[in-house]
């Protein structure tokens, strides 16, 4: 449909109900905030890493996916190791700017972490259809179908809004007003994008009405959200993961606790 | 399971309004009062009446979707079989006339599923009315097909099988061909017609172009705007008694073609203004870097004093070219060239210049009225082209006033343009590139949609302006539009340049 909702392959990740994995990837997440230290960080992405070979994305598609990732995290690594907190021995300094043994194993774990918590949730949703999702969180769930379903459709014109967005800038250039700076130009067109985001979606919430939502039948659902077998395997291995990780920093003697350090 | 379906048809919905009458909350006058009126069960009804007469409110009012006491008064009764509409969920069923605003999911068997869920449908069969619907609208995709990648006539379509999922006895259609082009118009009345035939439901259609469903219908009902009805029979009689009447209110009558200002003279074309070369036109989609090519190999010639009408089907690069043509987009390939007369000194290449450097040089009308409405008021909108050139504020105001009456909308002044009417919106586009009087006026199908009132002023006024000495380029479906005001025509996809 778009480059921001592309078309889901077939997998044996993508076929697990998305409520399962949407667990998995808000367990680990949980878990690797818990200490930082290298070793937790380095298992959880060394297993997550093999998990990925299910996920049915091909090279390119994941790197374009994770992309982002892969340039916060070296960020993230870097700017505690310049910034971060001083401990062991100095071994480079220029200013304000310090680099210690304690700052530079800082840095590593925090880089693997946000690539440790960050990929499995990109790939998780990478290959989550938001239809199955939002049937997953309405029938398992059971948030509002009101909630889920809205929220549903909006998603859906995100393909209209970019359109728009591009409309709307050729008609500022039409009309004289495009020679502004570029930071006024996207802040106008913007508040212009928000007032027919505004409009389109009381025009979907008419025709939502008109095809009886919102009324006071129960609503049945067409399409059946179901917890089977795959998705206690699939919730299984994010527990072992969090587990081995989290053993093999507290036998390698390097989890510390963050609550403990306050 | 499907020939089942369409054997068990549905019973029709009788309609009956008592004096009924609805003013939105905030107006001061009622958009319908003293309507009374029986439908009988499977009557197929074209509702017809001038703009702002009420139509749409009586057919969201029929669908039950006019909101409660705070959406705003109701007055008399109006019931479905006996029953107020909001209580008799699932028995009406409303197309709307925007294809992409009706699309709730993202593949198509979800979306039609989507109504029967609503109602509370148990699951299996809400997956033979699916297929039946699918079927019933000639719709032969899989369950799974996107259904964002369907052309306009398609996603009103399944507008349509959304609708009939839920088996309703009375089918509202609210301009549903209004965005589709002449191919588009014809699908969908079809499948309308055979759609009725097959069920037995009550249709109820709001159109302005009578001719496309007048053997479709055996009923023919004329709202008054100042209340209740102004005629009521087999539309061969209505037509016949009424049809000047409403011809001038804006309806498009079979046999009255709507009043156009004569072009005297037909003036001898002047030099050249912008030159186009072996060109290819495309868009690049977002986050990619390659250009998808709608057009190629275009050789064209925009000259003062003429007409030009770009015509061919859907996805054959007709906006595109437009916009190509406006220095609003990059050419893929071959050459856009200004000559001096238009460049005035600046860089022959019209995507090279500066927003500001286009408004007396090339003007452009969207299609979408919306996309390039920039004030909050109806004066400033068009003020902002002349105050953009800096113009002296005794000039600004001068133009202003006489576009706001030449386009018969200077009672609007103060109006947010949002808040036109169709018709309104397109004067008050096209007005705001008058104001900067452009050499070279591209439209992108300026007559989409408009009533007959409309489209006679824009003819008129288009006519007007290639006789001024300007070059105007309409992309357009619009045969009577090409007839009435283009001196050559370009045909895309066939490729070939006909000069009338």
């Amino acid at each position: 449909m778009s480059a921001l909702l592309p078309e889901i392959r077939d997998s044996a990740i993508a076929r697990v109900n998305p409520v399962a994995k949407l667990a998995v990837a808000v367990f680990l997440s949980v878990t690797l905030l818990l200490s930082i230290d290298v070793v937790s960080a380095a298992v959880a992405l060394l297993l997550v890493g093999i998990l990925l070979f299910w996920s049915g994305l091909d090279a390119r598609q994941f790197w374009m996916r994770t992309a982002p990732l892969w340039l916060a995290a070296p960020f993230a690594g870097l700017t505690t190791v310049l910034y971060g907190e001083d401990s062991g021995a100095l071994l480079w300094e220029w200013g304000p700017v310090t680099v210690t043994e304690g700052s530079l194993t800082l840095g590593v774990a925090i880089t693997l972490r946000v690539l440790a918590i960050g990929l499995p949730s990109i790939v998780l949703f990478a290959t989550t259809d938001p239809t199955d999702l939002a049937d997953g969180l309405a029938q398992v769930l059971r948030l509002p179908a009101r909630f889920v379903l809205g929220g549903l459709a909006g998603m859906r014109m995100i393909g209209l809004f970019l359109d728009d967005w591009r409309a709307l800038g050729q008609a500022r250039r039409a009309r004289g007003v495009g020679d502004a700076h570029v930071l006024v130009r996207l802040g106008t067109q913007a508040f212009a994008l928000l007032v027919l985001a505004i409009r389109r979606g009381s025009k979907l919430a008419t025709a939502m009405e008109a095809k009886g939502f919102g009324s006071d039948i129960p609503r049945t659902w067409a399409r059946p959200s179901r917890f089977g077998v795959a998705e206690a395997v699939v919730i299984l291995i994010g527990i072992v993961i969090a587990t081995v990780s989290v053993a093999a920093a507290v036998a390698a003697g390097t989890w510390n606790f963050i609550l403990d350090r306050a | 399971m499907t020939a089942a379906f369409r054997s068990a048809s549905v019973p029709g919905v009788h309609i009956r309004a008592r004096d009924w009458g609805w003013r939105h909350a905030g107006r001061a006058t009622p958009a319908v009062s003293a309507l009374t009126l029986d439908i009988a069960p499977g009557e197929r009804v074209l509702l017809l009446g001038a703009s702002g007469a009420g139509k749409s409110t009586l057919l969201q009012a029929l669908a039950g979707v006019l909101g409660g006491e705070e959406e705003g008064d109701e007055s008399g009764s109006l019931l479905l079989d006996g029953r107020r509409p909001a209580d008799a969920r699932g028995r009406a069923g409303l197309v709307l006339q925007d294809p992409d605003s009706q699309i709730v999911l993202a593949r198509i068997g979800d979306d039609v599923a989507f109504s029967a869920e609503n109602l509370g449908i148990p699951r299996d069969e809400i997956w033979s009315r699916v297929s039946w619907a699918l079927d019933a609208v000639g719709l032969d995709l899989p369950l799974r097909h996107s259904s964002s990648a369907l052309s306009g006539g398609q996603k009103q379509r399944l507008a349509l099988a959304g609708v009939l999922a839920m088996r309703p006895g009375l089918l509202l259609l609210d301009e549903p061909t209004a965005n589709l082009d002449p191919d588009g118009v014809q699908e969908i009345r079809d499948v309308v017609h055979q759609v009725v035939a097959d069920t037995g439901a009550t249709l109820v259609v709001v159109e302005h172009r009578v001719a496309v469903w007048r053997d479709v219908v055996d009923r023919v009902i004329v709202l008054d705007p100042s209340g209740g009805i102004l005629a009521d029979g087999p539309p061969g009689i209505v037509l016949d008694r009424e049809g000047p009447r409403l011809a001038a209110s804006g309806v498009w009558v079979p046999g009255i073609l709507p009043r156009v200002s004569a072009r005297p003279h037909r003036s001898a074309p002047g030099i050249d203004l912008l030159q186009a070369r072996g060109l290819t036109v495309g868009r690049t989609p977002f986050a990619s870097k390659v250009a998808s090519i709608a057009a190629s190999g275009l050789d064209l010639d925009l000259t003062e004093s003429t007409g030009l009408a770009v015509s061919g089907p859907n996805g054959s690069g007709k906006s595109t070219l437009a916009l190509t043509l406006a220095g609003l987009l990059e050419p893929v390939g071959g050459s856009l060239r200004a000559t001096e007369a238009l460049a005035r000194g600046l860089t022959p290449e019209p995507i090279r210049w500066k927003s500001r450097a286009l408004l007396t040089r090339l003007g452009t009308v969207f299609q979408e009225p919306e996309h390039q409405f920039l004030a909050s008021t109806v004066r400033r909108e068009l003020a902002i082209g002349p105050l953009a050139l800096k113009l002296a504020p005794a000039e600004v105001g001068s133009r202003v006033d006489e576009l706001l009456q030449r386009l018969r909308l200077d009672h609007l002044a103060d109006a947010n343009p949002f808040t036109l009417s169709g018709g309104e919106k397109r004067r008050l586009s096209v007005a705001t590139v008058l104001a900067t009087r452009p050499q070279v006026l591209l439209l992108d199908e300026p007559t989409f949609g408009q009533d007959a009132v409309t489209w006679g002023e824009l003819v008129s006024l288009l006519g007007e302006l290639v006789d001024g000495g300007s070059s105007v380029v309409t992309v357009t479906h619009d045969l009577a539009l090409v007839a009435a005001f283009a001196d050559a025509e370009l045909v895309l996809g066939a490729a070939t340049a006909v000069t009338a």
